[in-house]
C-alpha cells in the first residue's frame, strides 16, 4: 500500500486548476517565518529557484509541493492537507488576488505511514 | 473610555509624485476591519503600470533630493514627526481599526515609537560624519557616503505605521527616494500619513503603491529602476525577492521572523518582589500585539525546579487578559489581523494538541458578542510540550506560546538555539554571570536581558540565521541605503616615473 504526505481538498483543487488554466505550470512552496509565513504558496514553475535543499513532498493536481529540508526535519512526522480559506495574505502567492488563501491542516502520521514514509 | 470606528473616504488611490492618483487599470480592492469584519474603504489594486509610474517619479526626483543638505532633510523628517505627533490619536484609531490591535497599544506604542524613529534619523544625519585618512604625506583617502537612488520597501501588516517608520526615515535621511508598498491587509495609516504630509517632500521623493503581492509587489521588487529592496515578511517571499534582486545585482535587507526563546532561570523566583512580577509579565508578553510580532517570545523555557510555581503565576496572569472591544482602552488584546491568520492560528493549536501538547490556558477562539461577533479573536493560549513539536518550531504569529522546562544552562542553550531562526530572545535571571554569558551564547540578533519587547531607536535590530540580515532602528541602517564614494587624492606634484 502506498502512503502520501500531502492531500488537497476539493475546494482547493478547483482553485489550483483555475490558476493552472491562467498561469500554466505551477509549484507549491511551504514558507516559514513571519507574518504570512507557515503557509503554502503557489507560484509559476519557473519563478522560484529550487535545488536539492528543497524536498518534494508530493504532487497535488499535477502541482509539485516543496519544502526546504531544514523545515522538513521538523515537519516530516505530519501529514498535510491543503485547503482554502477566505482572507487576504500579502505574499506573492498567485491565489491572493482572488481574496482567498491556501492554508494547511495537519495531522500526525500514523505509525504505519511513518514507517513507510520516513524509514 | 472607548473610541469608535473612524470615518474613511469611499476609496483611496496610490500616492505617486506628490499626489493621490487612481490606479491605471481603475481597479480597487476592499479592505475590511478585523475588529468586526466591516468595510473600511477601497484601496488601489495596482498593477505593473502603476509601479512603473512610481519608479519613474522616484527616478526623476532622486538627483535633486540626493543633493539636498543633511540639515534640510533632517528638518523635513522632524516635520513628519511633528505632524504624526499632532495627530497621534487619529493615527492610533485608524491603526486599531485596520490592524485589529488594542487601542492602548497604538496610543502608547505604535504611534509614539513611529514618531521617535523619524526624529532619531533626523538627528543621526546631523551628527555623523564621513572619514578621511592620510595614507602617506601626499595621499588622502576620503570617504563620502552617497545615496543609492531609488529604494523599494515592502512591509508587513503587524505594525503598519511603525514598520513604515522603521524603513522610510533611514532611506530618506540617506538621500534616497522611496516607493513603499504597505501590506494589502493594512493600507490605511500609510495613506493617512501621505494625506497629512503630502506637501512636506518634493514630488517623487515619497511614493506609496497599494495592491496585491503578485500584481504589485513582484513588479516592484524586480524592477530594474530600483536600486535596493528592503523587505520584512516570511522566508519564501524573502527568497523570491533575493532572486529578483540578483537579476539587477541589487542589495537587499531582509527581516524574516523567528521563534524566539524566552528563558527563565531559577533565580527569578529567589524573591517574591517587583522583579519577579516583571518576569511574569515578560513571559505573558507572548500575547502582546495578539502575538503578531516577528520577535514574539513564543517559546517559554523555564528551569525545572521553579517550573510549576512559575507557570502557575504565568497561567493566572494570562487568564487575566481582558479581551473586549479593541477601541476600549481597557482592552488588553485585540483581533487577529485577518481571517486567514485566524484560521492558521486555530489550525496550529489543533496540531499542537495532536502532537500531544497540553493546553495550560486558552486553546480556543474567543467569541465576542454583538458587533464584534464577526471579528477574529483568539484566546491567549499556552501549550506545554517539547521542542521538537511543530508548535515549538514554527512561527504561528498568534497569541500562542509553547512552554517547556530545562535542567541547566547547557540544556537551556541547546533548546534556545535549536531553531531555524535567530531574531530575538529573552533571558531572565538574577545571576550576574548568566546575565552576560547566556545572551552571548544565544544565536540571535537581539537578546533582551531582564526585559522583552522593547524597540527603542538607537539599538540595532535584525536577525541571525534564517531571520535575515540588516540592522534597523539604528544608524547602521543608513549604510544599507548608501554606497561609499572613495576619493583618492594625490598632493604629490611629481609623476610616478613609469612612462
Amino acid at each position: 500500500m502506498s502512503f502520501e504526505r500531502v492531500a488537497i481538498t476539493k475546494e482547493a483543487a478547483e482553485i489550483v486548476n483555475e490558476l493552472k488554466a491562467k498561469y500554466g505550470e505551477l509549484i507549491f512552496h511551504q514558507s516559514g517565518g513571519c507574518c504570512d509565513g507557515s503557509a503554502p504558496m503557489i507560484f509559476e514553475k519557473e519563478d522560484m529557484y529550487l535545488d536539492e535543499s528543497d524536498i518534494l513532498l508530493g504532487a497535488l493536481e499535477g502541482v509539485n509541493y516543496y519544502m526546504n529540508q531544514d523545515q522538513f526535519e521538523y515537519w516530516k512526522h505530519t501529514h498535510l492537507t491543503i485547503d482554502i480559506t477566505e482572507g487576504r495574505g500579502s505574499s506573492f502567492s498567485l491565489e491572493i488576488p482572488l481574496g482567498i488563501r491556501f492554508i494547511i491542516h495537519s495531522r500526525i502520521l500514523s505509525e504505519e505511514e511513518n514507517t513507510a514514509l520516513n524509514n | 473610555m472607548s473610541y469608535s470606528k473612524p470615518i474613511f473616504k469611499e476609496k483611496y488611490g496610490n500616492f505617486i509624485n506628490g499626489k493621490f492618483v487612481d490606479p491605471v487599470g481603475g481597479e480597487y480592492f476592499e479592505n475590511n476591519s478585523p475588529i468586526d469584519n466591516t468595510l473600511i474603504a477601497k484601496y488601489a489594486r495596482s498593477q505593473k503600470e502603476d509601479v512603473n509610474n512610481a519608479v519613474a517619479a522616484a527616478n526623476a526626483a532622486k538627483e535633486a533630493w540626493g543633493n539636498t543638505s543633511a540639515a534640510h532633510r533632517a528638518s523635513l523628517l522632524n516635520k513628519v514627526a511633528d505632524i504624526i505627533e499632532a495627530n497621534l490619536e487619529e493615527f492610533a484609531l485608524v491603526e486599531t481599526c485596520d490592524n485589529g490591535k488594542a487601542i492602548r497599544e497604538t496610543l502608547n506604542a505604535d504611534i509614539p515609537l513611529s514618531i521617535d524613529h523619524w526624529r532619531y534619523f533626523a538627528a543621526v544625519i546631523r551628527a555623523e560624519e564621513g572619514s578621511a585618512t592620510e595614507l602617506d604625506a601626499n595621499t588622502l583617502s576620503m570617504n563620502i557616503k552617497e545615496p543609492l537612488g531609488v529604494v523599494a520597501q515592502i512591509i508587513p501588516w503587524n505594525f503598519p505605521l511603525l514598520m513604515l517608520s522603521w524603513k522610510m526615515p533611514p532611506a530618506l535621511a540617506a538621500g534616497n527616494c522611496v516607493i513603499l508598498k504597505p501590506a494589502e491587509q493594512t493600507p490605511s495609516t500609510a495613506t493617512l500619513l501621505m494625506e497629512k504630509i503630502a506637501a512636506v517632500f518634493p514630488p517623487g521623493v515619497v511614493n506609496i503603491i497599494h495592491g496585491f503581492g503578485p500584481e504589485a509587489g513582484k513588479p516592484l521588487a524586480s524592477h530594474s529602476g530600483v536600486n535596493k529592496v528592503a523587505f520584512t515578511g516570511e522566508t519564501t517571499t524573502g527568497q523570491l525577492i533575493m532572486q529578483y534582486a540578483s537579476k539587477n545585482l541589487n542589495p537587499v535587507t531582509m527581516e524574516l521572523g523567528g521563534k524566539s526563546p524566552n528563558i527563565f532561570f531559577n533565580s527569578v523566583m529567589d524573591e517574591d518582589d517587583a522583579f519577579l512580577d516583571k518576569a511574569i509579565e515578560g513571559a505573558v508578553l507572548f500575547a502582546f500585539n495578539q502575538g503578531e510580532v516577528c520577535t514574539c517570545p513564543s517559546r517559554i523555557l523555564v528551569q525545572e525546579d521553579i517550573y510549576d510555581k512559575f507557570m502557575e503565576r504565568v497561567v493566572a496572569r494570562t487568564k487575566a487578559i481582558n479581551q473586549t472591544n479593541p477601541y476600549d482602552v481597557n482592552c488588553m488584546m485585540g483581533a487577529q489581523a485577518s481571517n486567514d491568520q485566524y484560521e492558521k492560528i486555530l489550525s496550529y493549536i489543533k496540531i499542537g494538541k495532536g502532537e500531544g501538547a497540553k493546553v495550560l490556558a486558552g486553546g480556543e477562539a474567543c467569541k465576542l458578542d454583538g458587533e464584534f461577533a464577526n471579528g477574529y479573536y483568539i484566546q491567549p493560549t499556552i501549550l506545554e510540550g517539547h521542542n521538537k513539536m511543530r508548535v515549538f518550531q514554527e512561527e504561528i504569529f498568534g497569541p500562542v506560546v509553547a512552554v517547556t522546562k530545562f535542567k541547566d544552562e547547557a540544556e537551556a542553550l541547546e533548546i534556545a538555539n535549536d531553531t531555524l531562526y535567530g531574531l530575538g530572545a529573552g533571558v531572565w535571571t538574577r545571576d550576574a554571570h548568566q546575565l552576560y554569558q547566556i545572551p552571548r551564547a544565544i544565536k540571535a540578533g537581539r537578546v533582551w536581558v531582564n526585559c522583552y519587547h522593547a524597540y527603542p531607536a538607537h539599538a540595532p535590530f535584525g536577525g541571525y540565521k534564517k531571520s535575515g540580515f540588516g540592522r534597523e532602528t539604528h544608524l547602521m541602517m543608513m549604510n544599507h541605503y548608501r554606497q561609499t564614494k572613495n576619493m583618492l587624492i594625490s598632493y604629490d606634484k611629481n609623476k610616478l616615473g613609469f612612462f
